[in-house]
């Protein structure tokens, strides 16, 4: 006797966005991506379209990072220039996208104007043909003026921007609609701040498929199953046709990683951990592949050996017969 | 099929005694009905009755115990949802490693050392695996029967047995019998056998199908025969069909009450390289595998593996909290600053993980808030001023350190004025994140 599948019957899909702008779609890009669009829970192919496959944006600074010593390590020099550091992202290591922090912003740090901001951003574009997302340093006021002169300097490249929170989205999604770029709204852990965060943007004229949900992982080890559980919760929503909480979601899996001792103390400090050289790779790539489980669409990373296995993982996801 | 409360309560005694923990024999009917009791649980049901509701009382996937005695008892199934925010899920997926009997002696020792060794402690948390999975790769079945015991005489593990020569098994089950090990495996080919030498050492038994249709097929055949405590393996090995036939089975079991596929089930991983097979493994973890059987045994592969399942399987409603008492990080002394968190397990660990790396010893306590995270504690009146002077009190911090500054999670500054006033220490508010502390720490203590 044969087995009945029980396949859901699913409302609606995840809605899509796409990243970066071809010349022919009044950029520069040599290629546009688009994430999203999938009509069935993560990787079950069999009962509906899956058409677009995870990807993973890898993290570049514009100052050199104060990063965990053996990640830098990793990377080696090319930390200090973000040119050739992108360039290596994209040609060695396999990046889909670049993932651009403009560190350099901050005020308490090495406090780089606008337009030197903007700079960093436009030399990348030119050094680089795959789609960016850029996010300014974290403080507040700064960001406005970074990401306005960066979105208008961009004008047309379709830019995925960040971050627009619930207390200040206004300005970056307004440079962000009026330059042809995407926004990343983040809400803390919470489903219903999340949608409410969604609506508002959607209330400025923004169209939901330029907009990414960033739902604010924690770690693996630290939390990461809050962020799963509120990924799967408004995956499902997304699925049910709730249009609010169907966009694609975007997890900074590099950033929330190696923060976690795990991932970075030495094999002389905790020797029960096991071998540092690995143990940090597999501690991202860990937390990047929980993550896909629960719906992630792009994956921000930073240690290449990390981004070489979960794109082998996302491979064998994706394949279908 | 699942039947309704009310043919259910039309076979129970009707004493409404109030001994299987619901007031009534109603009440017991729709827990039942609902998945959400057992039978069990009313001491005065009678036999037939027992009989008759069997199947309808039986949860939808099956609690299979391996191991045995004093050494390891894994306890596998008895899951009751999809998706852990729907409740939660109750038995962490069971990690066994590999074990060749084509090793020689050094080899299997030093490989059973390796195994033996996957302890792990974290934040607080101390990890273990499970399992060990003896393959009787040789075909022989001396040679088996003697590296079966070698392994059991040296691990506390629970066994799993891998061989498809029954006799091989027989000869194997004989000498570990007292160990309870998974039988791995009844197939087409073989199953009356297999489940013979099971059902003789009552140790619970893997039935393994081609495919989902196979499966459901040798399943009622064992069945059949007697024996139902079973694993399933649905034979696939491709880390996207594994995936959907682990979240078919898990679906029709709980959704349908699909019973023969209502056990715990095992997955196998295939990647030769660690890296890649811990991730491959993590996806059968997070998405329904009872059982996982692996190859690597180097900690760093294995630890972000433990953490992964722990986590998944923290009860949502239920956070991991710390003591509340005064922590030391590092080499303290009267000048040594005070941090304030909450006892919510991840925040304090947080928090402590930043003051490490600040390189800075210092001392943290934990407010008790029921392991709720600070702007939650705060929202709920269990984070503020008052109480964390009273702990502050309690514990005596003023006894260790000779200043008197306290430090407060930027999150809630509101209460530092109260703080100030009832503990008479100096508040600093510091940063909202505790990733930010270690810049903090430098800049206001170093
Ligand atoms: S223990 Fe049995 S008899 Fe007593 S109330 Fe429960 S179901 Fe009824």
């Amino acid at each position: 006797m044969a087995v009945q599948l029980l396949k859901e019957r699913y409302a609606s899909e995840v809605g899509t966005v796409v990243l970066g702008a071809t010349k022919e779609q009044g950029g520069t890009r040599s290629v546009s991506l688009t994430v999203g669009g999938e009509a069935a829970l993560p990787f079950q192919h069999y009962e509906g379209s899956i058409p677009n496959r995870p990807i993973i944006a890898i993290e570049v600074t514009d100052v050199e990072p104060n990063w965990p010593e053996p990640l830098k390590e990793a990377l080696g020099d090319v930390i200090k220039d973000p040119v050739a550091w992108a360039k290596k992202c994209v040609d060695e290591w396999g990046a889909d996208a670049i993932y651009v922090k403009l560190d350099g912003a901050d005020p308490d740090g090495a406090n780089r104007t606008p337009e030197e901001c903007a700079k960093t951003v436009k030399d990348i574009l030119a050094a680089v043909g795959v789609p960016l997302i850029v996010v300014g340093c974290g403080d507040v006021e700064k960001d406005h003026e970074v990401m306005v002169k960066v979105a208008e300097e961009t004008a047309g490249e379709k830019l995925l921007m960040g971050v627009a929170e619930q207390e200040n989205y206004k300005s970056l999604v307004a440079a962000c609609l009026g330059n042809g770029h995407s926004v990343i709204a983040r809400s803390p852990l919470d489903i219903n701040i999340c949608k409410q965060l969604n609506i508002l943007i959607s209330e400025m004229n923004m169209p939901t498929d330029r907009i990414v949900i960033d739902p604010m992982i924690a770690g693996l080890g630290y939390g990461i199953e809050y962020g799963y559980s509120i990924m799967e919760r408004g995956r499902m929503g997304a699925l049910q046709g709730d249009k609010m909480l169907a966009m694609p979601m975007i997890c900074t899996v590099g950033f929330e990683a190696w923060r976690a001792k795990e991932a970075w103390a030495s094999e002389a400090d905790f020797p029960g951990w096991g071998a540092q050289k690995d143990r940090g790779p597999a501690w991202e790539a860990m937390t990047a592949a929980a993550l896909l489980q629960a719906g992630a669409n792009i994956l921000c990373m930073r240690h290449p050996q990390a981004v070489k296995a979960v794109k082998k993982n996302i491979e064998q996801l994706m394949e279908t017969k | 099929m699942g039947l309704t409360g009310l043919a259910i309560f039309k076979e129970l005694p009707k004493k409404n005694c109030g001994e299987c923990g619901v007031p009534t024999c109603l009440a017991f009917a729709m827990a039942l009905a609902a998945g959400k009791a057992s039978l069990e649980s009313c001491p005065y049901v009678t036999e037939e009755a027992k009989e008759a509701l069997g199947s309808a009382s039986a949860p939808p996937i099956k609690l299979i115990k391996v191991g045995a005695g004093d050494s390891k008892v894994v306890e596998l199934g008895d899951e009751t949802v999809m998706f852990r925010h729907d409740k939660t899920f109750y038995h962490p997926t069971g990690i066994a490693f590999e074990v060749e009997d084509t090793l020689d002696e050094g080899a299997l020792a030093a490989r059973l050392e390796q195994i033996n060794g996957l302890e792990f402690d974290r934040v607080g948390l101390h990890y273990t695996v499970d399992l060990v999975a003896i393959k009787n790769t040789s075909g022989n079945a001396d040679t088996y029967a003697n590296v079966v015991k070698k392994v059991a005489d040296n691990t506390k593990l629970a066994l799993i047995l891998m061989s498809d020569d029954s006799a091989a098994m027989e000869k194997a089950l004989e000498i570990v019998t007292a160990r309870k090990p998974l039988v791995y495996a009844a197939t087409a080919d073989n199953y009356e056998a297999m489940t013979a030498v099971a059902k003789k050492y009552e140790a619970p038994l893997a039935v393994k199908g081609a495919n989902l249709d196979e499966l459901e097929d040798v399943v009622n055949k064992v069945v059949a025969l007697g024996h139902k405590d079973l694993v399933i393996d649905p034979g696939s090995r491709e880390t996207v069909e594994v995936l959907k036939d682990l979240t078919q089975i898990r679906r029709m079991s709980i959704k349908k009450k699909f019973r023969p596929f209502g056990y715990p089930v095992i997955a196998f991983t295939t990647e030769t390289d660690p890296m890649d097979e811990v991730l491959q493994a993590q996806v059968y973890v997070s998405k329904y595998a009872s059982l996982v059987v692996m190859k690597t045994v180097e900690k760093q592969f294995v630890l972000p593996l433990l953490s992964w399942r722990q986590n998944l399987y923290t009860d949502p409603q239920k956070p991991i909290q710390v003591e509340s008492k005064i922590y030391e990080i590092g080499a303290v002394n009267e000048n040594s600053p005070v941090y304030i968190t909450t006892n919510f397990s991840l925040s304090y660990y947080s928090v402590e993980g930043e003051v490490e790396a600040s390189k800075i010893p210092s001392y943290i306590i934990p407010i008790d808030t029921d392991g709720t995270s600070v702007l939650t504690a705060w929202a709920a009146g269990k984070f503020g001023g008052d109480r964390i002077a009273e702990v502050m009190k309690e514990l005596g911090i003023e006894q260790k350190v000779s200043h008197r500054n306290v430090v407060i999670p930027g999150y809630v500054a509101v209460i530092a004025a109260k703080l100030k006033e009832e503990s008479g220490w100096n508040v600093i508010v510091g940063p909202r994140e505790a990733a930010g502390i270690s810049a903090f720490a430098r800049a206001n203590f170093s």
